[in-house]
C-alpha cells in the first residue's frame, strides 16, 4: 500500500497536525511498513464473521437521571492557557466565507 | 405550474429535558454563568468516561413510539470525529448503526385541509456541544461548554417535503409531538428545537434528486420558511442559467433574508465514524419498551379523533383544538361546565383567541379561565343571557376579572324571557312606530326584522329573541 | 533494618503492625534510596515527598490506635497515566507536561482508601505508546540491571522503580503488553487483569478497548495483595465489570497440581534465541514437578494479532487524543495566528513521534473508503482471535509462553524502526485483544538481563494464574535476585 503526498496531508489536516514537508518521505516510509504489517489481514476469509468493539458481551448499565456535579469551574479551568470572564478563549472561529 | 420541483428534506435537533446531561451528572439547566454546568467528563479532561443517562433512552423511545417506528435492540454509540471548539473531546458521541429509532411516519395537515404522511428515516441520541461567542472579544472567541453534553435527539425525515409550507407544517407537528409526550419544550428561540434543511430541486417528473444543500441556523417556523423559500429562488436561479448547484452548507441570516455558504475544507466532513468503545451496546428489553409504553399521554393524533367521535366537532375544529396540549386541556375543563361541545369550540377559536392575539398572549397566560368562560357559556345554555350579551360579558371579565355571574348582577344584564314582560315592550314598539306597523301591514314584511331590532334595543339586548320573534310574530297576526 | 526495600509487602505489613518500624521510617528510606539511585535510571517523574511523608505518619497513627487499612503504610508508586488530584499528570507527554489534574482516577482512590503511601508518579512511554520507554518527553528510562538498555514500556518508570528498589510495587496499565514486557526485561512479577476489571475512570486513555490497568511487584504475593486493592466494580467506568473481586491473597496458596497448560505451536515454532526456549524449557520442568500437564494447543489466527493491534490501537487513539487541542488544559503553541494554527502547532509540538504515528495511521484506518478495509477487518479478526482462546480454554487452563521475543536490548537500538519495536509484543498483544488476565513472571537470565515467562488465562481466572506465578516463585530463585545499581 504507497501513501501519495495528498494522502498524508489528508490525514494530517483530518487529525491537526502540522507536519513539515520535508519530514514527509521518511514519515511515508514509515507509515508504509506499518500498512505492510497491517495488510496480513487481507488474506483471511471474515466474510460471516462479527465484529467485535469489546471484549465483554455484556450491556450498557444506565445512570439515573440526577443533578450529582457542582459548579466547579475555578478547579476545572486552573490548567486552562486562556481564560476570560469564565470562557475559554480560543482565536475567533469564523463561520462564514467571506 | 413550475418546471422544477422542491425535494425538502428536514433534520430537527431537539435537546431532551432530562435533569442531567446525557453521559455526566451535570445540570442541563439553561441560561447559567459560563462553564459553571461543564464537569470534567463534559470537559473532556484525560481520563474521563461517559455514563448513560436512563431517562434520554425513555425519551428516544416515546417518540419512536409515537410515530410507530422500530425501537432498534440493541442500538448503539458511535463517534463522530471532527475538530471544533465547542467541541471539547474532539469528537461527538453520536449514533451511527443501530440508531435507537429507525423508520415511522407522522401526518401533517396543511392550512387547506388536506393531509400528507411523511416518513422518518431515523431519530437517534447524540451529545450537543458548547457554544461560542464571538463578540466582544477583539480577534478572539469564547467557548463555554455548559451545553457540552446536554441530550439530543436528531430526528431525520426522508426528502417527503415538497414546500415551505410543508416544511413548517411538519416542524409544528414534531414540536407538537415532542411538547405532548414532555420530552421537550421545543423552543427555538432558546434552542431547544433546531432544524436544519436539506433543499434539492429536480425537473418535474425527474425521479433523480438533484443536488442539496444543507442550511443552518433557523430558529423559527417563519425563518425556516423563509430560508427555503430563498433557497429555493437561488437554487432555481443558478439552474436556469445553467449552471450546477454546489452541495454546501449555508447559514441564514435572518436580517438580510439570505443564505451564505460555510467556510469548509473539501475533506472537512470525513467523520471517521466507529463504535464508541467506552460505551456498551444498550439492550433494550420488551419489558423496559413496554414500561415506556404505558406511561405515555394520549397523543394529539387520537385527541383529534376523539374530539371528532365524542365531542362531534368538525375536523378542523378538532385538529385545531387538539395541536396544543394546554389549549385542548383548556378547551375539556370548559366543555365540563358548559356540557356544549360545540359553543365552547365556537367560544375558543373566536372571541377568546381574538382577546389573547391582540395582546399577545399564550393560552396559558389568558385573563378568563376556564371555570369562568365555562361559566359565561352555561349561562348562555341555560338561557339567563343571550349570546349577544355574553360577548359584552365576555370583554368584561377579561378586563376586570370578575366571574359571569357578578357581572350579570351588576349590571342588570338578565336576559328577559317572561312573556308579559317582552309583550309590554313589543306593544311600546308598535305604538312608538305606527307608520311602519301601517306598512307592514300592508304588504312590506320586512319590517319585522326592524320591529325586532327596535324591541331589543328598548329591552337594551336583554330580551330572549327567540320570544320576542315568537310573541312579535303572533301579536302581528292580530 | 537497612535493607527495608528488600521486604515483601507481607513481611512489611508484619512489620508495620508489630511496630518493628513504622510507615515513616520506611517512607523515608524509600525517599532516600530515590534520591541518591533514581538519577541513574529516571524511573520518576515526580517525587511527591511532602505527600508521602504525611500519609505515612497517618498510617502510623491508625496502626498506633488499631485501625489500619489493607495496605496501609505501604510505599507505592503510580504510573504517570493515572489522574492524581493536585499532582503533575503528564502521560510522559510534553502535551500535559504542565497539567496538575483537577480530580483523582478510581485506582488512585482505591489505594488511598487501602492506606498506600504514594511516593511518587513515575516515568512512561508517551502516552502508553512504546515499548521501551524511550518515547518520554521527560527522558528515557534506563534498565536498573544494564543502564544503557530499555526498561520496555509503556510502563518502564514503574518497572525500573520497582526492580531498583525504589518502590514496593508501582501501578501500571496494559494495552499491548505494557506491564507484562517491562516486567519481563527488568525481572519482575507483571500482572494485567481482565479487562473491566480494573476501574479505568481517570485512566488516561489511549485505546479503549484495550487499556487495561495492573501491578509490577517483585512477587506474585505482593501483587495479589496491590491487584486486590485496585480491582473493583466502577459505575463511572461503563466498561468495568460488575463482579465480586475475589481474595487474591487467598487464592494463591490454592493447589496448581493438576491444571492445564497449553504450549501454542505457533508460537513454540518461531526462531526465538536459544536462551529464551531454554529458560522455557526448564520452567516447564519446574511445573511439571509441580504436578501441572503441559499440553501442545493450536491458536490458529494468532499471527494476526500485531495487524489487528496496529490497526484498532492507533484508531482509538487518533480519536482519544483529539482533546488535546490547546483550548481547555494542557500545551498550546505560542501567538497561534488563528484557530487552525493553533491546532496544527499545539498537536505538533506537543506530541512527541511515536505519537504523532500512530494518530496518523489511526487517522488513515478509519478514513472514508478505508474504514471497511482496515477497521472493520481488524475488528473480525479480532472475534476470531477470541474464539480461538475460548477453544483453547476448552481443553486447558492456562496458556504459557515467553513474554518478551528476547531480553531487553539497547537504547536506541531499535527506534530507527517502528515495525521491530512493534515485534516486542507479539506474545503480549493476544491477551488485549480477547481481554483476557496475563502475567509475566521471571525465569531466567542471560547475560545479566533477565527472561520472563507469561500464563494467560480465561476471563476472571487471575486466581489460576497468580497462583501458578506464586507456586512457581516458591521453588525457583529467579525472582529474589536484585540489581547492583548502588
Amino acid at each position: 500500500m504507497s501513501l501519495k503526498n495528498q494522502d498524508l496531508e489528508q490525514i494530517a489536516y483530518l487529525a491537526r497536525i502540522n507536519i513539515d514537508k520535508d519530514k514527509f518521505p521518511s514519515l511515508k516510509k514509515e507509515l508504509e511498513s506499518i500498512l505492510e504489517l497491517v495488510a496480513k489481514m487481507d488474506s483471511v476469509n471474515t466474510e460471516s464473521v462479527v465484529p467485535m468493539s469489546h471484549p465483554l458481551d455484556l450491556s450498557q448499565p444506565l445512570r439515573k437521571d440526577k443533578v450529582t456535579e457542582k459548579d466547579d469551574r475555578k478547579n476545572l479551568q486552573k490548567n486552562a492557557p486562556s481564560i476570560k470572564a469564565g470562557l475559554f478563549m480560543v482565536p475567533k472561529v469564523i463561520e462564514v466565507e467571506d | 405550474m413550475s418546471e422544477w420541483e422542491t425535494v425538502i428534506g428536514l433534520e430537527v435537533h431537539v435537546q431532551l429535558a432530562t435533569k442531567s446531561k446525557i453521559f455526566s451528572g451535570a445540570s442541563t439547566l439553561f441560561g447559567s454563568s459560563p462553564n459553571t454546568q461543564a464537569c470534567n467528563i463534559d470537559l473532556g479532561m484525560p481520563g474521563v468516561l461517559p455514563v448513560l443517562n436512563e431517562k434520554v433512552l425513555k425519551m428516544a423511545i416515546k417518540f419512536g413510539l409515537s410515530i410507530n417506528a422500530n425501537i432498534n435492540s440493541p442500538t448503539q454509540f458511535a463517534r463522530k470525529n471532527y475538530f471544533y471548539p465547542d467541541l471539547p473531546k474532539g469528537y461527538q458521541i453520536s449514533q451511527l448503526d443501530n440508531p435507537i429509532v429507525e423508520g415511522g411516519v407522522l401526518e401533517i395537515t396543511l392550512k387547506d385541509g388536506s393531509k400528507k404522511k411523511i416518513r422518518i428515516t431515523r431519530a437517534h441520541l447524540e451529545e450537543d456541544a458548547g457554544k461560542s461567542l464571538h463578540d466582544d472579544f477583539e480577534g478572539l472567541s469564547g467557548i463555554d461548554l455548559n451545553r457540552a453534553g446536554t441530550p439530543l435527539l436528531e430526528i431525520v425525515s426522508e426528502p417527503d417535503l415538497s414546500t415551505p409550507e410543508e416544511a413548517v407544517a411538519y416542524l409544528k407537528k414534531i414540536h407538537s409531538i415532542i411538547r405532548y409526550l414532555e420530552i421537550s419544550d421545543g423552543n427555538m428561540a432558546e434552542g431547544s428545537m433546531r432544524c436544519d434543511a436539506n433543499v434539492s430541486l429536480r425537473k418535474r417528473g425527474s425521479k433523480e434528486l438533484g443536488t442539496r444543500t444543507e442550511t443552518k441556523n433557523v430558529n423559527s417556523f417563519k425563518f425556516v420558511e423563509k430560508a427555503i423559500q430563498h433557497e429555493i429562488r437561488r437554487q432555481i436561479k443558478i439552474l436556469e442559467s445553467g449552471e450546477r448547484v454546489t452541495q454546501e452548507t449555508r447559514l441564514y441570516d435572518s436580517q438580510l433574508d439570505e443564505t451564505r455558504p460555510m467556510r469548509s475544507k473539501e475533506y472537512a466532513n470525513d467523520y471517521r465514524y466507529f463504535p464508541e468503545p467506552d460505551l456498551l451496546p444498550v439492550v433494550l428489553s420488551e419489558d423496559f419498551i413496554k414500561s415506556v409504553k404505558d406511561l405515555m399521554p394520549e397523543l394529539s393524533e387520537e385527541k383529534e379523533k376523539r374530539f371528532v367521535k365524542e365531542y362531534k366537532l368538525s375536523d378542523y375544529d378538532a385538529n385545531v383544538l387538539s395541536v396544543d396540549p394546554n389549549l385542548s386541556n383548556f378547551f375539556e375543563e370548559v366543555v365540563v361546565r358548559s356540557r356544549n361541545p360545540k359553543l365552547a369550540a365556537n367560544w375558543i377559536m373566536g372571541e377568546l383567541s381574538a382577546f389573547l392575539n391582540k395582546e399577545n398572549l399564550s393560552i396559558l397566560e389568558t385573563k378568563v379561565d376556564s371555570i369562568n368562560l365555562g361559566n359565561l357559556l352555561s349561562r348562555i345554555e341555560d338561557s339567563t343571557i343571550s349570546g349577544k350579551i355574553a360577548k359584552e360579558i365576555f370583554e368584561e371579565m377579561w378586563n376586570s376579572k370578575k366571574s359571569p355571574d357578578e357581572i350579570i348582577e351588576e349590571k342588570g344584564l338578565k336576559q328577559v324571557t317572561d312573556s308579559s314582560e317582552i309583550e309590554k315592550v313589543i306593544n311600546q314598539v308598535l305604538e312608538q312606530n305606527q307608520s311602519q306597523l301601517e306598512q307592514y301591514k300592508s304588504g312590506k314584511v320586512k319590517l319585522f326584522g326592524f320591529f325586532v331590532g327596535q324591541v331589543m334595543k328598548a329591552s337594551k339586548g336583554k330580551a330572549n329573541p327567540e320570544q320576542v320573534n315568537k310573541l312579535l310574530e303572533e301579536r302581528l297576526k292580530e | 533494618m537497612t535493607e527495608l526495600h528488600k521486604l515483601s509487602i507481607k513481611e512489611k505489613l508484619k512489620g508495620l503492625k508489630d511496630s518493628t518500624f513504622s510507615s515513616k521510617e520506611l517512607t523515608e528510606s524509600y525517599l532516600k534510596r530515590i534520591k541518591k539511585l533514581d538519577s541513574k535510571i529516571n524511573s520518576f517523574i515526580t517525587v511527591l515527598e511532602e505527600r508521602a511523608v504525611k500519609s505515612a505518619k497517618e498510617a502510623d497513627q491508625r496502626y498506633a490506635s488499631g485501625s489500619a487499612l489493607p495496605l496501609d503504610g505501604i510505599p507505592i508508586a503510580h504510573k504517570d497515566i493515572f489522574c492524581t488530584e493536585g499532582v503533575l499528570t503528564s502521560c510522559g507527554s510534553r502535551m500535559l507536561s504542565n497539567f496538575i489534574s483537577p480530580y483523582s482516577s478510581t485506582v488512585v482512590k482505591n489505594f488511598e482508601g487501602s492506606g498506600s503511601v504514594v511516593l511518587g508518579k513515575t516515568n512512561m512511554d508517551e502516552f502508553a505508546m512504546g515499548s521501551s520507554n524511550e518515547t518520554s518527553y521527560f527522558g528515557e528510562v534506563k534498565n536498573p540491571w544494564k543502564k544503557d538498555y530499555v526498561p520496555g514500556g509503556s510502563s518502564g518508570g514503574s518497572a525500573a522503580c520497582v526492580s531498583a528498589g525504589l518502590a514496593s510495587g508501582a501501578t501500571g496499565t496494559d494495552t499491548g503488553g505494557s506491564i507484562r514486557q517491562p516486567a519481563a526485561l527488568c525481572g519482575l512479577t507483571g500482572i494485567k487483569p481482565t479487562y473491566g476489571r480494573v476501574s479505568r475512570y481517570g485512566m488516561i486513555a489511549f485505546a479503549s478497548s484495550l487499556d487495561q490497568g495492573g501491578v509490577l511487584t517483585k512477587t506474585a504475593e505482593d501483587a495479589a495483595y496491590m491487584l486486590k486493592t485496585m480491582s473493583g466494580h466502577d459505575p463511572k467506568d461503563s466498561t468495568s465489570l460488575n463482579v465480586e473481586v475475589p481474595d487474591f491473597v487467598k487464592e494463591i496458596n490454592k493447589e496448581i497440581k493438576g491444571l492445564r497448560v497449553g504450549l501454542p505451536k505457533q508460537f513454540f515454532s518461531m526462531n526465538l534465541p536459544e536462551y529464551v526456549e531454554r529458560s522455557i524449557n526448564e520452567s516447564l520442568k519446574v511445573f511439571e514437578k509441580l504436578g501441572v500437564k503441559i499440553i501442545d494447543v493450536d491458536l490458529p489466527h494468532i499471527d494476526l494479532s500485531l495487524p489487528i493491534y496496529y490497526v484498532i490501537a492507533p484508531a482509538e487513539c487518533s480519536a482519544n487524543l483529539s482533546r488535546y487541542d490547546g483550548v481547555k488544559f494542557g500545551y498550546r503553541c505560542e501567538d497561534p495566528k488563528n484557530l487552525e494554527d493553533l491546532y496544527m502547532r499545539t498537536r505538533e509540538e506537543g506530541f512527541g513521534t511515536e505519537v504523532k504515528r500512530r494518530i496518523l495511521i489511526g487517522t488513515y484506518a478509519l478514513s472514508a473508503g478505508y474504514y471497511d478495509a482496515y477497521y472493520l477487518k481488524a475488528q473480525k479478526c479480532r472475534r476470531l482471535v477470541a474464539n480461538d482462546f475460548k477453544e483453547t480454554f476448552k481443553s486447558v487452563d492456562l496458556i504459557l509462553s515467553p513474554t518478551a521475543p528476547d531480553t531487553s536490548f539497547a537504547l536506541g537500538a531499535k527506534t530507527s524502526d517502528p515495525v521491530e519495536m512493534y515485534k516486542q509484543d507479539i506474545f503480549t498483544i493476544p491477551a488485549n485483544l480477547a481481554g483476557l488476565p496475563g502475567i509475566s513472571v521471571p525465569c531466567g537470565q542471560h547475560q545479566g538481563l533477565p527472561l520472563g515467562l507469561q500464563l494467560v488465562s480465561d476471563n476472571l481466572e487471575e486466581s489460576k494464574i497468580l497462583r501458578m506465578a506464586h507456586h512457581f516463585q516458591l521453588n525457583t530463585d529467579w525472582h529474589k535476585s536484585w540489581p547492583e545499581l548502588d
